[in-house]
């Protein structure tokens, strides 16, 4: 008795599994609760959200409605117990609907096409009938090559009064549906493998150094928990990464570095990653950015291993571990080195490296300059003075001092996007290739051994909704009769999608019939 | 003549297709279906052309090769790209069931589009890519979904026709939905109609506004003009609910028939739905990954994105449920598109408002 009514109990549960209702309640559900999740800023400063809700309920109800939100998980809703719990039950739908009726389909699959009888063939959706002349055997020849000429393979078998053609195609189709249906489950298990076995971190690498750990989480720290993060991350990046090394400098064993380098969010890479060189490139004259490119090397059991520029939409990849080319600035107090390359009038071009103040000489000749000034961006006032007009190397500059022969000679601003400004009166030319050393390339580092079964799962899900949407299972019989002095044709069809599109296809197999009955006389 | 101009005769044809396709509903005359289809067919050249043209400015401007340059770079080239796929989607439709009466359901939308871009004052100029956008997923991502949006634009016309033909009773639920979509449609249309002569015919305000959009109605500085505004929409809904049967006694006369609207939506969303997952859903995700390194991120745009796409998954199931023919499942799929919209426009307008300290307007 017990066991009955427990059976019933999950019969019933199982049963609601398997019912499309519950995928739409389940449908319903994940869309309300995502429209709020659009609405309060995920993530965000409380003030942020109490602010929104004001905007929509007022100002005195903000705060408890707030506060009822963020209690139900609303402010990080995606990653709520409950919006899991919905994805879960989606998924168990998805899966349990289709152990359901998979039986079904797969016998639709499989089985193979018989002949109709008489009554059946009246009775299926798509019918049409023509006259031949001639013997059934000629007719079935005919028929066999026109059903043939259409993609169909034919059976054929012996009736009384003459024949029955059958066939069929796209059996497989029916499957479609379900193949769309586990790509969801594909999707959900790649995302869920990237979330636990992945990580998402941050990286503000500056020209010319290099780094063996990414930061995961800029959380809020007390101002010793700040020190002590940064003394760490010194540590680390003196020692090249070298646990055992970082921990002998900062005086802790290496189990307690360990637990502070997660504690603070600090990811060993298991390999180097070096920022050679960061660059913005503008569209023409304009401060529009047209590229951010870094030049990175992967260094791996101190060998360089790997070098590649990157920019935006063109990351790089090492080891599972991919760096995207995401945000750069300037590093604070950096002393630039200056990059300039020289060509005497008539001489081959020299590259040299300068500090603020350095000099040079313009080889066989007594021209020297010194490098006197430095603008990111340089522009000039109403009065002609110059200033620097934002915070980044929109366009840099160097202020030069020429002497001839040890007495001054002129003196004026090289721009490095303007290569123009290189020409000295003499026919030497100077120009600013880069100041090195003082911006940094922010990079995003991600890690997620997920992506790829996502990667598979949309494939997957592509194919399954192409083979759901436009393409059928379709049967199509023939029978051959023959009638006095003529063989009379009956053709059959159905098929589970698209019937006109199969229609039209029956119809030309029935002009071409007719055609060769012409061509016959 | 270069792309602007085209671009101003194809607004002009279409709006004009639409009056005169409304007209032709009213009176039935041949001669006036036939005019309307040519002046579409005339404004659908003309848009061909000129998005031919601002293409290759495009490609002149920034050189970065023919492909790059495909017009799809901002809300303003999108939007003309969802009103050439949508006159496309119409046309195809017109010439396959032979019938005209579509028309006044679907050039509207069309004239919507259209309206918005004047008075929300987009920017229409050509910008160089910023590095972000400058990606081959992006393009096919932003033409497919675009491409989807026009389907589902359609199945939201053919599913709005077949529940005024279906319906009866005013106190029929379907019946209440299709007036008060329909009567909030019509109301919009004519607002923005209103803003547009407002402010772009009659007076040009001395100070620069960048958007009008219901600058003389629902967002209009004098409280009187606000309160009169939403009495003005509650009284056309009301309008519509209460002489709807006008609208399906002509339809009647178009001799169109329930099965073909119920086909067409859904072929709509069959068309609609799998180039939506594609291209919106998924070449949205490769993008996001190349770029930044997260193939999903639930911001709001990625999520109304999902919704749609869960909204016309219920609609492709509510099919299989038995007792939800008809109707009811046209209600998903007018709701689909609405919601599609709000994906489109909406999240732009209204969200990133309610996110962003400062207003909008
Ligand atoms: C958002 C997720 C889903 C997508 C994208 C999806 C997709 C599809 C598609 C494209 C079809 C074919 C529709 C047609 O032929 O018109 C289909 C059919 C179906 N789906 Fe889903 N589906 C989803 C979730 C679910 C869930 C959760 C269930 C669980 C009950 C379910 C049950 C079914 C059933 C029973 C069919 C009919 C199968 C048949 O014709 O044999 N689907 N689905």
């Amino acid at each position: 008795m017990e066991q009955e009514k427990n059976k019933t109990f999950i019969d019933k549960i199982w049963d609601l599994f398997a019912s499309v209702k519950f995928a739409i309640i389940i449908f319903a559900l994940i869309s309300l609760t995502s429209v709020v999740g659009t609405i309060l800023e995920q993530k965000a400063e409380p003030a942020k959200n109490i602010q929104i809700l004001s905007k929509i309920f007022g100002e005195s109800l903000a705060p408890t409605l707030y506060n009822i939100f963020d209690k139900i998980g609303f402010m990080d809703m995606y990653h709520s117990w409950w919006f899991l719990t919905l994805l879960i039950l989606f998924s168990a739908n998805i899966v349990i609907c289709s152990i359901e009726r998979l039986p079904r389909i797969w016998k639709m699959v499989r089985e193979p096409i018989s002949p109709l009888t008489e009554e059946h063939l009246e009775k299926v959706s798509i019918k049409r009938e023509l006259i031949l002349r001639g013997k059934p055997e000629k007719v079935k020849d005919f028929v066999i090559s026109a059903i043939k000429g259409a993609g169909f393979k034919v059976i054929e078998s012996k009736e009384d009064k003459g024949y029955q053609l059958y066939s069929q195609k796209g059996s497989f189709t029916r499957l479609g549906v379900y193949i769309t249906h586990s790509s969801i489950l594909l999707i959900l298990i790649g995302a869920f493998i990237g979330i636990f076995l992945g990580f998402k971190g941050f990286l503000p690498l500056p020209e010319g150094m290099s780094s063996p750990v990414v930061l995961l989480h800029n959380d809020s720290l007390t101002q010793t928990e700040a020190h002590e993060k940064e003394m760490i991350l010194n540590a680390i990046w003196t020692s090249s990464g070298s646990i055992s090394s970082s921990s002998a400098t900062l005086g802790m064993d290496e189990n307690t570095l360990k637990a502070k380098m997660h504690k603070y969010g600090i990811q060993p890479l298991g390999f180097t990653i070096r920022c050679d060189d960061f660059d913005v490139y503008f569209y023409g004259s304009s401060d529009l950015p047209k590229e951010y490119k870094s030049w990175l090397t992967v260094i791996d059991g101190g060998k360089e291993v790997l070098k590649k520029t990157i920019g935006v939409n063109d990351p790089l990849a090492y080891k599972s571990i991919t760096f995207y080319q995401a945000s750069y600035g300037m590093v604070p107090n950096a002393q630039g080195k200056f990059i300039l390359r020289i060509t005497p009038k008539s001489g081959a071009p020299e590259i040299k490296q300068l500090n603020l103040g350095e000099r040079f000489i313009i080889s066989g000749t007594t021209m020297e300059g010194t490098i006197r000034d430095f603008s990111r961006a340089l522009s000039f006032d109403k009065q002609g003075r110059p200033i620097t007009y934002a915070e980044m190397m929109n366009n840099p500059a160097v202020f030069i001092d020429f002497k001839e022969g040890g007495k001054e000679k002129y003196s004026g601003w090289i721009l490095k996007r303007h290569p123009i400004t290189a020409k000295l009166p003499e026919g030497h030319t100077v120009e600013f290739i880069d100041i090195w050393g003082v911006q940094y390339t922010g990079l995003q580092v991600r890690k997620d051994p997920g992506v790829w079964i996502v990667y598979l799962g949309c494939i997957v899900m592509s194919i399954g909704l192409f083979i759901a949407f436009f393409m059928s299972h379709r049967k199509l019989w023939v029978r051959i009769a023959e009638e006095k002095n003529s063989t009379k044709v009956i053709i059959g069809a159905t098929t589970n999608k698209n019937r006109a599109a199969f229609e039209r296809k029956i119809n030309k197999i029935i002009t071409l019939l007719s055609k060769k009955q012409e061509g016959e006389k | 003549m270069d792309s602007s101009s085209f671009f101003g005769i194809s607004t002009i044809a279409y709006i004009l297709a639409m009056i005169i396709y409304i007209i032709y509903l009213a009176f039935r005359k041949t001669r006036i279906g036939i005019a309307a289809t040519t002046i579409t067919i005339v404004g659908f050249i003309s848009q061909t052309l000129a998005i031919a043209m601002r293409w290759k400015e495009f490609n002149d401007l920034s050189g970065m090769g023919f492909l790059r340059s495909v017009p799809l770079t901002n809300l303003y080239e999108s939007m003309i790209f969802f009103v050439w796929c949508l006159i496309l989607g119409y046309l195809i439709i017109e010439f396959k069931y032979k019938n005209r009466s579509f028309g006044a359901f679907v050039t509207p939308i069309a004239g919507l589009a259209l309206a918005f871009i004047d008075i929300s004052g987009m920017s229409k100029d050509i910008h160089p890519l910023v590095p972000a956008l400058q990606s081959n997923w992006l393009l096919a991502h932003v033409m497919m979904s675009f491409i989807a949006y026009a389907a589902f634009a359609l199945s939201f016309s053919t599913g709005l026709m077949y529940l005024i033909l279906t319906t009866e009773k005013r106190n029929e639920s379907g019946y209440i939905f299709w007036t008060f979509i329909l009567g909030t449609f019509v109301m919009l249309l004519f607002l923005m109609g209103i803003d547009f002569f407002t402010f772009r015919v009659a007076v040009k305000p001395d100070v620069f506004i960048k958007s009008y959009m219901f600058r003389a109605s629902f967002l209009n500085p004098s409280i009187a003009i606000k309160i009169l505004s939403w009495i003005a929409m509650m009284a056309i809904i009301v309008i519509v609910w209460r002489y709807g049967s006008f609208l399906k006694m002509v339809m009647d006369k178009f001799g169109i028939s329930a099965e073909t609207l119920d086909e067409i939506t859904y072929k709509s969303i069959a068309v609609g739905f799998p180039v939506f997952t594609l291209g919106g859903l998924i070449f949205g995700a490769i993008w996001a990954d190349q770029a930044w390194g997260t193939y999903w991120s639930w911001d709001p745009k990625e999520t109304w994105s999902l919704i749609t796409w869960f909204v016309y998954a219920f609609y492709l199931h509510s099919r299989m449920v038995r007792g939800w023919r008809g109707k009811k499942v046209a209600i998903v799929a007018v709701t689909g598109f609405v919601v599609a919209m709000f994906t489109y426009v909406g999240v732009n307008l209204l969200l990133s408002g309610l996110h962003s300290y400062g207003d909008i307007k």
